[in-house]
């Protein structure tokens, strides 16, 4: 437990000195736009996607972490592909009764508590293993409504949806669109396992 | 520092709302609802009594069943319907009918008999659905509007299994967004005359009940189509227990997964309309179907949605059996396992081998 805390805290550290530095701005590089006046459209929604991915901590958790020479930071080689599928994670320790109900990966994209195992989604476009079939609706509405794909099973802590369902339809449709304007990685994520004592 | 302690805060809150059967939120699905179109305070003021008074139900309201029921953890439920006067349902496509404006639609959920809550759906503008629900007080006398988020976990349905009441963003993960919303349970294969005998948990036809002939006669229905009463829809199979699965599954997972949804993954449809037109070739495109969703103890990648002669191998199967939160089919509304459809599905499953042509 002692190791996630300072993990925890070395992440908010890094995350504190990221903005500015080299690998931030790899992070996040906008495709060129082309030069008509729809895609300049298209290209400030990207931009404004890009800063809100920036600021709105989507790094925290859809982009795994690798222990650098100052400590833990964002992998940029694969940002915003959530967990790694070739990082099986064991089955999580049990946690003694106790104020401390939750745990993190290494790579901060998995993640055990009451709610079962989580493991951060693959945001980008690939259509088997990432966003690639979502539509802008369907992602709005998987945000306001904390249902994966907007329907289906509940989307599990910590995405910190009832915060971000919040935001605007443009800011969250500026989002998509920056989402989408990513190269797709093909990463499938393992599916969320639930807690023991509900699966009977 | 602070973005650490934000992150912390969040997931301390996710871990909070765990105890509840769906996560917990500030949710607005519109983004400015007009005050007008807000749903009433109370139950009584949406028009289903007479004299706005919890009491006898207004003439004018229609009762209907529909011959396939949604699963709803076994509670008792009774379904109505209001049209403006002399309005009419647009059916020109008869798998999508468009209600007008002003269209009402409530059901109600008993439990051992005590009114649990009473849901509302309301066509207020060409583009602006409202729903609602009302929950009711302990002694049944009244039923007040529940908050927007819901309200986990509100009454027990089996021992440490709890029904909980929809949020408004529940609502809208079935019925759609408040800007066209979809009336589920009321449409033409639900309403047919030619109910199907061995529907699961099918509900008799009480006298008054609104059916397809009904709607037909008293032209209710726009354009009219006399094959409506001569020749009412059904599961388009030979075979009697594959009729009453696909009803099932059509009313219970159709609409989500209806070939039109985003939900990637899923390439099959069960959709009333394509069970209504040819109900065996919805059974072919399930067979051998690979889902992404991973059938525990079966080789990554090489999991279906059904599998004939083995229900253990079938996503559909073990997905409709479970009750986790993650991996349970319908992913809401529901904390039971439908105990008698799960195992009306396995048998077909078992033998559906030599349906499959």
């Amino acid at each position: 437990m002692t190791r996630n805390l300072l993990t925890t805290s070395a992440l908010a550290l890094a995350f504190a000195a990221l903005p500015g530095t080299v690998g931030w701005k790899i992070m996040h590089a906008v495709p060129a736009a082309a030069s008509t006046a729809a895609a300049v459209v298209d290209q400030a929604r990207i931009e404004r996607g890009a800063y809100l991915v920036r600021t709105m901590g989507c790094n925290d958790c859809h982009t795994p972490w690798k222990m650098g020479a100052r400590g833990p930071e964002p992998d940029v080689t694969r940002a915003l592909t959530g967990h790694p599928a070739d990082m099986v994670m064991p089955p999580p320790p049990k946690l003694p009764e106790g104020p401390w109900v939750w745990l993190g990966g290494a790579t901060n994209t998995a993640f055990a508590g009451p709610w079962g195992v989580s493991f951060s989604a693959n945001l980008t476009p690939d259509p088997d293993t990432g966003l690639g079939k979502w539509t802008q609706e369907t992602f709005i509405t998987a945000l306001r409504t904390g249902r994966h794909e907007g329907k289906g099973r509940p989307i599990l802590p910590p995405m910190p949806w009832p915060m971000y369902g919040q935001a605007t339809d443009e800011d969250l449709g500026a989002i998509f669109a920056y989402l989408q304007s990513l190269a797709p990685v093909k990463n499938r994520v393992p599916a969320p396992v639930d807690p023991v004592e509900s699966q009977r | 520092m602070t973005r650490g302690l934000v992150c912390a805060g969040v997931m301390l809150l996710g871990a909070l709302t765990l105890s509840a059967t769906r996560p917990a939120g500030p949710v607005v699905l519109a983004s400015a609802v007009d005050a007008d179109l807000a749903p009433p305070a109370r139950l009584a003021d949406t028009g289903l009594y007479v004299d706005g008074r919890i009491g006898d139900i207004d003439p004018r309201v229609r009762p209907f069943s529909p011959q396939y029921p949604l699963w709803s953890d076994g509670m008792t439920k009774r379904r109505w319907i209001s049209l403006p006067a002399g309005a009419t349902i647009d059916a020109s496509d008869e798998h999508a009918w468009v209600f007008p404006v002003g269209t009402r639609l409530w059901k109600e959920f008993s439990l051992d008999s005590r009114r649990i809550e009473t849901r509302f759906l309301w066509r207020a503008t060409a583009s602006r659905w409202v729903s609602a629900s009302y929950v009711w007080n302990e002694d049944g006398t009244d039923a007040a509007l529940a908050p927007a988020e819901g309200i986990p976990g509100f009454v027990e349905v089996a021992p440490g299994r709890r029904h909980s009441i929809p949020g408004r963003s529940d609502c809208a993960a079935c019925h759609g967004p408040a800007d066209r919303a979809q009336v589920l349970g009321f449409n033409a294969l639900q309403l047919s005359t030619d109910r199907d005998p061995a529907a699961i948990h099918g509900e008799p036809l009480r006298p008054g009940m609104l059916t397809l002939r009904t709607l037909e006669e008293q032209r209710l229905l726009v354009p009219s189509r006399p094959e409506r009463v001569t020749a009412p829809p059904r599961v388009r199979t030979n075979d009697p227990v594959t009729r009453t699965m696909l009803g099932y599954l059509s009313a219970n997972c159709g609409v989500c997964h209806n070939g039109n949804s985003e939900i990637a993954g899923f390439a099959a449809s069960l959709a009333y309309r394509d069970v209504v037109t040819d109900g065996d070739a919805v059974v072919r495109s399930l067979v051998g179907q690979q889902t992404r969703w991973q059938i525990p103890g079966v080789p990554e990648g090489r999991s279906v949605l059904l599998q004939p002669g083995a229900p253990e191998q079938s996503a559909i199967y073990v997905r409709m059996k479970s009750r986790s939160p993650s991996s349970q089919m319908a992913p809401l509304g529901s904390v039971l396992r439908d105990e008698e459809a799960v195992a009306a599905l396995a048998r077909w499953i078992d033998v559906t081998r030599g349906r499959t042509h």
